[in-house]
């Protein structure tokens, strides 16, 4: 294979602040035609300015201070700036992470992808717009003639983002730099994109370097992986050699912090601590700080290349010729985790704490001078579910589907518009303000984005103290003096935070002093300065790196052991649902289409649209007799959910009778149950209310 | 406070039995106290807090804002020392053996620039004549009569031979003003430069240096070069205004140079006050609104609309003629000119302040209606805080910066919206010297032939001076306070946060510190 793209001793600094940061840091790689190279890391490690150093996209601050970046022997960094435009878009183009802002909104798809022709090709009108429309059926958007007129608003973000690549495409490149394509989708939406990508990539022969964080992706997806840690390339692999034996402990540790269903009764591996610094200068291993294997010289001297196989490179001291052979005993050593006990206290199985039934959230649309009410977005459509004390619930869906509605709707920060929530045997829905003030303690909720749930003009201590004394969880206060109720207060934030995993002297700073794990559990404690016995906890990790998701699990896990707290855990990943969930409820459209024990629910998924999720989802290991069941276009307007099931036009399945009405439960053991015509119905159909 | 004002009031009037003169608080005074013990009040508490002191000391190390800041004090000051009112007390006594106070009400500022207030000209002179602007009729010694440019009363008057002299006399008199000028500079520059040595512990020499190569955090280089070039003008004007005019004189004779003077408290009066009313109507509507949306929004978002749509100029001339035939039919609610003339300010401060909160209630609004869908809100909903809590602990703090900068920003607005007002007529009394009393004085005058320009120059150049040291100020208090100036300079280029969190990531978010430096779990 022709090397294509090759990079060079590439240095990339940011001039921000007073020392510039050295984004990265003299990587090395090369890319063949016709190849998907995966370039894998945590948030801050250098990937993107990577891709935009190849761009030459630096932001103002950027700028490059060594290297080459030769295409077919082309140094890309010696170029003029009108020569580098004609390989832009031409030869090397780009797809960013989020569609919704690489669109412009004023202009139709049509233009868009035009302006890219016209810079490249001298083509008149019509053979252009021909053009546009080929792209754009190639990318698998239907009515294309017609659609490619559209502006923007009028495509769902699975849709952008295929626009976003027939833009990419119009320029025939040779390398396509995918950063993130599919990080702002939903799974089903996921696998459709790479399963695109896939196909135009064997059709055109063209390179992919592929920028991701997410293993899974990476193992479906590339021939070739680089491991980019703190700014450097620390492996570089075949896929296979990697996903079957990562070298560098890095690797190792990224896998053994990944949530499965074999680690579901342990911790999860942590990498400790936070990626280093990029303005200082390192004189040992970027990574020695959070190695578990980390070697007396792995201070003071920085690693080389070592090579563990053929084509398989590793940064590490451990692969070094002379600590070659003590490798091979500590490699089977499993990371130093202290296992700590997490037996499962499996309570006897009473009334449940929560008992949701029959909930129905739609929101009016008013149109008009008046505010007529015009529809309804039916955004939870008759949702029934049930927790048990110290046991979790997942609820699964797409984004759009209702989840979060359903979360905020029980703590009725939502007044729902039907049903009934149910906790502790009292009716919350139609409580009057004070009465549900007197049991708002006992369930508290954790949101997904730890930037925007802690208020940046408040300090720590005054963000825990505030739910303790809107609440007055104190059990002094009838003592009547004040200055021993703040200092126990005091001494109770402490524990808190304690229990969290901080130094308790943190509670005098402020959020912004914090990284995005620490926050998460800051948002944590707040919840439980309450002493809650439920927690909603709405997607907690998924802004996070998958080391911080681990900590983050692992901390839940335990308070759920030691507190006996029971979760209603929002969330779209599965893998953390594995991991974490005792049963299942997956939810389509604002109804919940199958629920069950995890066990059966992911073992053997019943509806379809559960086995279309299940079978999106990016795996690591390679599944011979794994089925991919691909879904046809995206999530419907909750505004007009289509007539019968609600699943019937994506379903492969879908029969006339799934057009006309909506399916009742189909009861497939004491616990598991699903929404669909495939199945038996139940024979009293009023069972509907019951999990 | 009550504690505090019956001090006062004890200390007054043991001033009135002993003092030659009774002091007078007008009602713009008393806000203007107020309104100074509380901006006072307001540094103190944030000096006492770490977390808010930051950005204000970032807003010092901006060279522009901190030579804008340097102007401002001066104007700030005086407007300050006209602000201490008082009557004089006359030398005869009454029957009772009472003492008999003036009808003129004077300040501080009156007294210190006495020879510019009671050496009052024929009519119009030109700055630094000897001679009046226009000929007048005098007769001769031999009885006869004739037209000619007469000698100023006081203007040059000490000069024997004026068309000789008067260059020359000038010229020592500035070189004069100018070493003033340079030796007060060298003072206080001798005293910043101790100061910053003992705080800073280190020598004088090297505090010297520092500030000579800039090394310093704050921009005292720029407060120094902006501190010489007042203090030269203010040299130069002392030593020529006791024996010219250095502005020139009107067309009853006054000085200019004494009106700019006066005119810039009304100018700060107008400024500030107007906030201050328009604040609690512009925080309370536009909070509200956008917090409790609903039906309270609606009628929130009516009355301002609808209030907008009223062309300003119309209620206020409605307002303020309005007063005016109040204070006509009501003249014993009234001791001297100064306290109707004052009361017309105050409520053109008002009538202002009532018409121009539309602008930042909306802004808040928007605002308020952005921050109650955020998470920490949520958060606090779920924990039951109330709504008034939720309103003063987690909005108000946040939206604070805008208020800030929207306030500074009117500011300058306000001091050439009442120019304009007084110059339609509508502004404040004509008995009152403002600015826009000045130039709708000097209108008249631009048409005639040899053309009056002192006026209209003088006028301009004190207003502009004074917007334009507000505006750049403004500039650097909001760029030190905008979270996301600080936020792109650090954040740009490192967007490669997975999945939501950069997209939700919270512009205030700015790590100040790296987040390593925050403790390890």
């Amino acid at each position: 294979m022709k090397t294509l793209l090759e990079i060079e001793g590439l240095e990339t600094l940011l001039h921000t602040g007073n020392t510039p940061v050295r984004a990265v840091d003299g990587i090395s790689l090369q890319i063949s035609t016709g190849e998907t190279f995966a370039l894998l890391g945590e948030s801050g490690c250098g990937k993107s300015m990577t891709a935009l150093s190849i761009m030459r996209l630096l932001p103002d601050v950027g700028e490059i201070v060594a290297g080459h970046i030769n295409i077919d022997g082309k140094d890309l960094l010696r170029l003029p700036e009108s020569e580098m435009r004609r390989i832009r878009g031409k030869r090397i183009s780009m797809i960013f992470q989020e569609p919704m802002l690489s669109l412009n909104p004023v202009l139709t798809i049509a233009e868009q992808i035009g302006e890219v022709l016209k810079q490249h090709f001298n083509l008149s009108y019509q053979t252009a717009q021909t053009r546009i429309q080929e792209l754009l059926e190639q990318v698998g958007i239907p009515d294309a003639p017609r659609r490619m007129h559209e502006y923007p608003f009028q495509f769902s973000g699975g849709m952008k983002q295929r626009a976003m690549i027939a833009m990419a495409l119009a320029g025939e490149p040779e390398l396509l730099i995918a950063d993130e394509p599919t990080t702002a989708l939903d799974v089903t939406i996921q696998a459709q994109v790479l399963d695109l990508m896939r196909q135009i990539q064997q059709r055109n022969r063209m390179a992919i370097l592929l920028i991701t964080h997410d293993l899974g992706v990476v193992a479906e997806m590339a021939q070739r992986v680089a491991v980019m840690y703190a700014g450097e390339i620390v492996e570089q692999a075949p896929r296979n050699d990697f996903f079957d034996h990562p070298a560098h402990p890095y690797s190792q540790q990224l896998f053994a912090s990944l949530p499965t269903k074999q680690k579901r009764n342990q911790p999860l591996t942590v990498i400790q601590g936070n990626v280093p610094s990029l303005s200082q200068r390192f004189s040992g291993c970027r990574f020695v700080d959070r190695c578990n294997r980390a070697l007396a010289r792995c201070h003071d001297t920085i690693p080389q290349w070592h090579a563990v196989s053929d084509r398989h490179q590793v940064r590490c001291h451990l692969f070094a010729q002379d600590a070659a052979t003590s490798t091979q005993s500590q490699q089977v050593n499993t990371p130093d985790v202290t296992k700590n006990a997490l037996t499962r206290v499996t309570a006897p199985t009473v009334s449940p704490l929560l008992q949701v039934s029959d909930l129905k959230i739609y929101f009016p649309i008013r149109k008009g001078f008046f505010k007529r009410v015009a529809g309804h977005v039916k955004a939870v459509d008759g949702v029934s579910l049930q927790i048990a004390a110290g046991k979790t619930l997942a609820l699964v869906g797409e984004s759009g589907c209702g989840k979060t509605t359903i979360g905020k709707s029980i703590l009725q920060l939502i007044q729902p518009t039907a049903g009934s929530v149910r906790f502790n045997q009292q009716e919350l829905v139609s409580m009057k303000r004070s009465q549900l003030h007197q049991i708002r303690s006992q369930f508290q909720i954790i949101f997904q984005d730890p930037y925007s749930s802690l208020n940046p003009r408040m300090r720590i201590i005054e963000i825990l103290r505030e739910g303790m004394d809107a609440l007055n969880v104190d059990r002094i206060n009838h003592l009547g003096i004040e200055q021993l109720a703040s200092y126990n207060r005091e001494k109770e934030i402490d524990a808190l935070l304690r229990r969290v995993g901080l130094p308790a002297d943190v509670k005098w700073r402020y959020p912004h002093e914090f990284s995005g794990g620490q926050r998460q559990r800051i948002a944590i404690a707040r919840a439980l300065a309450v002493n809650p016995k439920l927690l909603i906890c709405d997607e907690p990790t998924s802004a996070l790196d998958v080391s911080v998701q681990a900590q983050i699990l692992n901390l839940l896990k335990s308070l759920q052991n030691n507190l006996g707290l029971a979760f209603l855990f929002i969330t779209h990943n599965i893998a953390v649902v594995e991991y974490l969930a005792d049963e299942i409820a997956v939810m389509y459209l604002g109804r919940i289409v199958e629920r069950g024990h995890i066990d059966e629910v992911l073992g053997s998924p019943k509806h379809p649209y559960t086995q279309a999720l299940l079978s999106a989802v990016p795996q690591i290991q390679a599944d011979a007799d794994r089925q991919f069941v691909q879904l046809k276009g995206d999530l419907p307007s909750p505004i007009a959910p289509p007539q019968g099931c609600h699943f019937h036009p994506r379903c492969p399945h879908a029969m006339p009778v799934c057009r006309e009405s909506y399916p009742s439960a189909s009861i497939l053991s004491a616990t598991h149950s699903t929404h669909c015509f495939l199945y038996q119905p139940e024979p009293i159909s009023k069972n509907y209310e019951y999990s | 406070m009550i504690f505090v004002v019956l001090r006062l009031s004890i200390f007054f009037l043991l001033i009135n039995s002993i003092m030659p003169f009774s002091p007078i608080i007008l009602w713009t005074d008393a806000l203007i106290y107020l309104l100074v013990v509380l901006v006072a009040g307001f540094i103190a508490y944030v000096r006492r807090h770490e977390h808010l002191s930051m950005p204000w000391k970032r807003v010092a190390h901006s060279a522009s804002g901190m030579s804008a800041l340097t102007i401002l004090l001066f104007f700030l000051i005086i407007g300050l020392l006209d602000t201490v009112h008082f009557r004089p007390a006359l030398d005869h006594t009454t029957d009772q053996g009472k003492k008999v106070y003036s009808v003129e009400v004077l300040s501080v500022l009156d007294i210190l620039v006495t020879p510019l207030r009671i050496q009052m000209e024929k009519t119009y002179s030109a700055p630094l004549a000897t001679h009046l602007y226009a000929k007048d009729t005098v007769e001769l010694p031999n009885g006869e009569q004739a037209r000619v440019f007469t000698r100023l009363e006081y203007g040059g008057a000490h000069l024997e031979n004026p068309e000789a002299d008067r260059i020359h006399d000038i010229a020592w008199r500035t070189a004069k003003g100018l070493a003033y000028g340079i030796g007060c500079w060298g003072l206080l520059t001798a005293c910043l430069i101790f100061i910053l040595s003992r705080r800073n512990r280190q020598g004088f020499i090297q505090s010297c240096a520092a500030i000579w190569h800039r090394t310093m955090e704050v921009p005292w280089h720029a407060i120094l070069i902006t501190l010489l070039i007042i203090l030269l003008l203010i040299g130069c004007a002392m030593s020529l205004a006791t024996h010219y005019h250095v502005l020139g004189t009107d067309k009853v004779g006054q000085d200019i140079l004494y009106q700019s003077l006066k005119s810039i408290r009304v100018a700060l009066v107008i400024g500030t006050l107007t906030t201050l009313i328009m604040l609690p109507f512009a925080l309370l509507l536009g909070i509200t609104a956008g917090y409790f949306k609903g039906w309270i929004d609606d009628v929130i978002q009516y009355t301002y609309t609808t209030l907008n749509s009223i062309p300003s100029v119309l209620l206020i001339a409605a307002a303020v003629l309005m007063l005016q035939v109040y204070i006509e039919t009501h003249p014993e609610l009234f001791e001297t000119i100064a306290s109707r003339a004052d009361l017309r300010l105050l409520f053109l401060c008002i009538i202002l302040g009532i018409t121009s909160w539309t602008g930042l209630c909306r802004l808040l609004r928007g605002e308020a209606l952005k921050l109650r869908e955020l998470e920490y809100i949520q958060a606090a909903h779920a924990f039951g805080v109330s709504h008034w809590r939720i309103i003063s602990r987690h909005i108000l703090p946040n939206v604070m910066h805008l208020v800030l900068i929207a306030t500074v920003m009117d500011f300058s607005g306000l001091v050439l919206a009442e120019a304009v007002l007084s110059y339609v007529g509508v502004g404040v009394d004509p008995s009152m010297i403002s600015f826009g009393t000045m130039i709708n004085a000097a209108r008249m005058e631009m048409a005639r032939e040899p053309i009056v320009w002192w006026a209209l120059l003088a006028a301009f150049g004190f207003m502009f001076t004074l917007v334009l040291s507000a505006n750049l100020f403004a500039d650097a208090v909001q760029h030190a306070l905008d979270p996301r100036t600080r936020t792109l300079k650090q954040r740009s280029g490192l967007s490669q946060h997975p999945a939501k969190s950069e997209k939700l990531a919270n512009i205030t978010s700015a790590t100040l510190t790296p987040p390593e430096s925050a403790s390890r779990s």
